[in-house]
């Protein structure tokens, strides 16, 4: 039981998991990217659309990545070089996806492909409750395992990660030790932006092999209010992210159950839980505990005169 | 060494700089000397690539370069030290001193390198945490991570943009020290500040500024503190005045008790910190900048709330009270930009004016505005004040920093407050206009109001003041009088330590 719920719980958790992420990125360099949800429908159909064609599996990761860093790197593009509105800019991506995907997608409803299966990873699948939900899974899910680690060594033992969080904190102080700002911040938002298209693609690819309309359903928002919860680190985004998968999880466990409890309260449940993180978490903000990039959503001009 | 030739630079509507040329040789302190809006710190920029200027050339060892980013420049071996530093106070120390060092292997051993950092550190006899958050450090330390920042790097030539701003007469001295080693090493050095004291002490040449253009290079026995200060004002009067040795009362009008002050990070800006301002008493506040001085100023016009404690005005209570805002008035320095305190920089002088007092009936009818009594008001105050206002109408970003602080003034005393806080009033204003602010208060006093005067210069303080408190770390060291103490006595107290 314990198993089968964990088990729901990582691969609900996911597709979160790598939006949240590639929303790190995004926000770390000092650009705050509030398309992650058209971000996440455009890989989900750019990935599906890829393997239904190709066959391949890969191939739809691939495409999925490009097609996601393609419409990110427009928001970078923007923010960055015409340091143009935010928001504005982020929104209007968010409302792209949604409209190009409903358009492009029509063709594929209906469409099946085989998704990603298990590989099961000998020995460590063989401990006991943690081993099956963590190690009997699909490829993607090893990837995102992968990605939280090296995104944090990366930010931390690097020279480019000091160089892309100096940016995000203080563009000025970067620019005068010879980074070059523009170039960093467009390049976290391009690929942070196909990090969080590879999320989109789990959805088409491995949780329900088809494409759907709207078939992120608001997890890129959900994302969104992660970074905030995990404070820009990527080892708490995977604990957040699996917070949400397990919410997720439990609600369905509960539907299958047959309680008496409305199936649209039940379904509520993610982003009620959304609310009140963003609470917590701007309670903690305010008390001091920032860990927030000091220049999120400022546009860097260097002849700005301060 | 570098040649700088008929440089011009110019943002939208403003010429910051018109045609400045001058040289640096190797091994030279060369010192910029300039009121604010001069262009001292556009110029530097252009130096260190930041700004493009639109026309002349710089020359380094006689071949023109471009400094297109700070890169370029860095490469050329040009760094500085910004007046506001260029630190990330969420990192350590090691990683933003890391950040600034070139020529670094993608992998490398943090703790070799840690070494190489450290014995640069001891070098300078300093202490130095490298594993602790910048934002801890005092802004002194702060200031000493941004010079070696430039010496790991090797510069060839260094920028210090007011460096003793931040520092204690004491620590002062020891950067001179560095400095004067920095020389012999052959390095050349471009010094800016506002002090006369300083200025006179480790140039070699100075060239002063002014209006963005370069009036003259003077070699070293060629100027004096007189002939500096009169080729600054240039033909601009300087307000004649004496300081009167007026009776204190024994009235009370403020009193602050046990005021804390948190700010952003949940830490401490003031803590405990008690005062008593006297009628007619200009009390200075001396301490190196950073150690709570704005925090103060900024409870007590109101822009911050108390965490704890209270403020008095005889025996009412007016911590949170609105009242608050017609019992004490308040004016800081005029940054460079013009843009942050005290004004809406793109709003019209007489707007300026009447902001404080927008609601009185005398500058409405019902609930529209009474244009004609506005305009009014303005000349009345243009008059008084002696501003240099420009057309009607003009916004008053394009006033220059003296006729900017004198519209603040002129808006801050109409309603006849009892207390005046004066943060940094006179820094970066030219002489006369400096003269001016300081007998604004000195009249004020003779009136009856009190000035609680922040600065950061100590001769300003010893000169005006009748009483001079110390703060050091959000705490009040203890009070001197100015008559009977000494730079150094005031200094040791400025690092925490002599409290008499």
């Amino acid at each position: 039981m314990v198993e089968i719920l964990l088990d729901a719980t990582v691969r609900a958790g996911t597709p979160i998991l790598f939006a949240t992420l590639g929303a790190i990125i995004n926000e770390r360099a000092g650009i705050i990217n509030l398309g992650i949800e058209g971000l996440m429908l455009i890989g989900a159909l750019a990935g599906f659309a890829a393997t239904s064609l190709s066959g391949s599996l890969l191939i739809g990761v691939i495409a999925a990545f490009v097609a996601a860093l393609l419409a990110g790197s427009v928001h970078g593009f923007i923010t960055v070089q015409l340091r143009g509105n935010q928001i504005v800019s982020g929104l209007a991506l968010t409302m792209f996806g949604i409209g190009i995907t409903a358009l492009f997608g029509r063709s594929m409803v209906g469409l099946t492909i085989a998704g990603f299966e298990r590989l099961t990873i000998p020995g460590l699948s063989m401990i006991p409750v943690i081993g099956k939900p963590f190690f009997n899974q699909d490829a993607l899910i090893y990837l995102s395992f992968v990605l939280v680690f090296a995104i944090a060594f990366f930010f931390y033992r690097t020279r480019w990660g000091l160089a892309l969080r100096t940016v995000g904190e203080n563009p000025a102080a970067a620019d005068t030790c010879g980074v070059p700002v523009n170039l960093y911040r467009f390049l976290a938002v391009s690929i942070g932006s196909g990090i969080v298209g590879i999320g989109g693609a789990y959805l088409s690819l491995a949780s329900t092999p088809m494409w759907i309309e709207n078939m992120s359903a608001g997890r890129g928002w959900i994302a969104v209010a992660l970074v905030i919860f995990a404070s820009w680190s990527s080892y708490r985004a995977l604990a957040g992210a699996y917070l949400f998968g397990g919410i997720t999880a439990m609600q369905l466990r509960f539907q299958a159950m047959g309680t008496t409890i409305s199936a649209h309260i039940l379904q509520m449940l993610p982003y009620i839980f959304t609310i009140l993180v963003l609470v917590i978490s701007t309670v903690r903000l305010a008390k001091g505990a920032s860990q927030q990039p000091e220049s999120l959503g400022q546009p860097y001009d260097r002849e700005d005169r301060k | 060494m570098l040649q700088i030739e008929k440089i011009r630079k110019t943002f939208p509507g403003v010429v910051a700089l018109d045609s400045v040329s001058f040289s640096i040789a190797p091994g030279e302190i060369h010192t910029l000397l300039g009121e604010n809006g001069a262009g001292k710190s556009t110029l530097m920029n252009v130096l260190t690539g930041l700004y493009r200027p639109e026309k002349g050339q710089i020359l380094l060892d006689g071949a023109p370069v471009t400094l297109n980013s700070p890169r370029d420049s860095l490469g050329l071996g040009i760094g500085m030290v910004h007046q506001h530093f260029m630190l990330v106070p969420a990192h350590s120390v090691f990683e933003n001193i890391l950040l600034a060092l070139d020529n670094i292997p993608h992998f490398f051993s943090r703790k070799t390198l840690k070494k190489k950092i450290g014995n640069v550190i001891r070098e300078f006899d300093l202490d130095l945490d490298l594993d602790a958050p910048v934002w801890r450090l005092s802004i002194g330390a702060q200031q000493w991570i941004e010079l070696i920042k430039l010496l790991m790097r090797n510069c060839r030539l260094l920028i210090l943009d007011e460096p003793t701003a931040v520092l204690t007469p004491q620590e002062s001295k020891r950067l001179f020290i560095v400095l004067g080693k920095l020389k012999e090493q052959g390095k050349s050095i471009i010094f800016i500040s506002h002090k006369m004291r300083e200025v006179m002490e480790i140039s070699d040449r100075v060239t002063v500024l002014k209006k963005g253009r370069s009036l003259t290079t003077l070699q070293r026995g060629d100027f004096d503190e007189k002939r500096l200060a009169s080729l600054m004002i240039g033909e601009d009067q300087i307000p004649q005045w004496e300081k009167q040795t007026h009776v204190v009362d024994d009235d009370v009008v403020l009193q602050i008790e046990n005021l804390s002050v948190h700010n952003d990070r949940g830490l401490s800006d003031l803590e405990n910190f008690d005062l008593s301002l006297k009628r007619g008493e200009i009390l200075g506040i001396a301490g190196v900048a950073g150690n709570g001085q704005k925090a103060l100023a900024e409870v007590l016009t109101g822009l911050k709330t108390a965490t704890a404690g209270k403020i008095l005005a005889g025996e009412d209570d007016i911590t949170d009270s609105t009242a608050k805002r017609s019992y004490i008035a308040g004016i800081a320095h005029i940054p460079e930009d013009r843009k942050s305190i005290g004004i809406a920089p793109d709003m019209t002088v007489d707007d300026n004016l009447i902001m404080k007092s927008f609601k009185s009936r005398a500058f409405r009818n019902w609930i529209f505005q009474d244009r004609k009594a506005i305009r009014s008001n303005a000349e009345a105050k243009i008059d008084q004040f002696a501003i240099k206002a420009g057309p009607a109408g003009n916004p008053v970003r394009y006033l220059s920093g003296g006729n900017i602080q004198k519209v603040i003034i002129a808006r801050e005393l109409s309603e006849r407050p009892a207390v005046l806080v004066a943060l940094y009033p006179t820094r970066g204003l030219d002489i006369g206009s400096a003269e001016y602010v300081h007998k604004v208060m000195a009249d004020g006093a003779a009136d009856g109001m009190s000035t609680l005067l922040i600065s950061e210069d100590l001769d300003e303080l010893l000169k005006i003041s009748d009483r001079i408190a110390v703060m050091f770390r959000g705490r009040l060291i203890g009070c001197v009088d100015p008559l009977k103490t000494s730079r150094e006595e005031i200094g040791l107290m400025m690092s925490g330590e002599g409290a008499p």
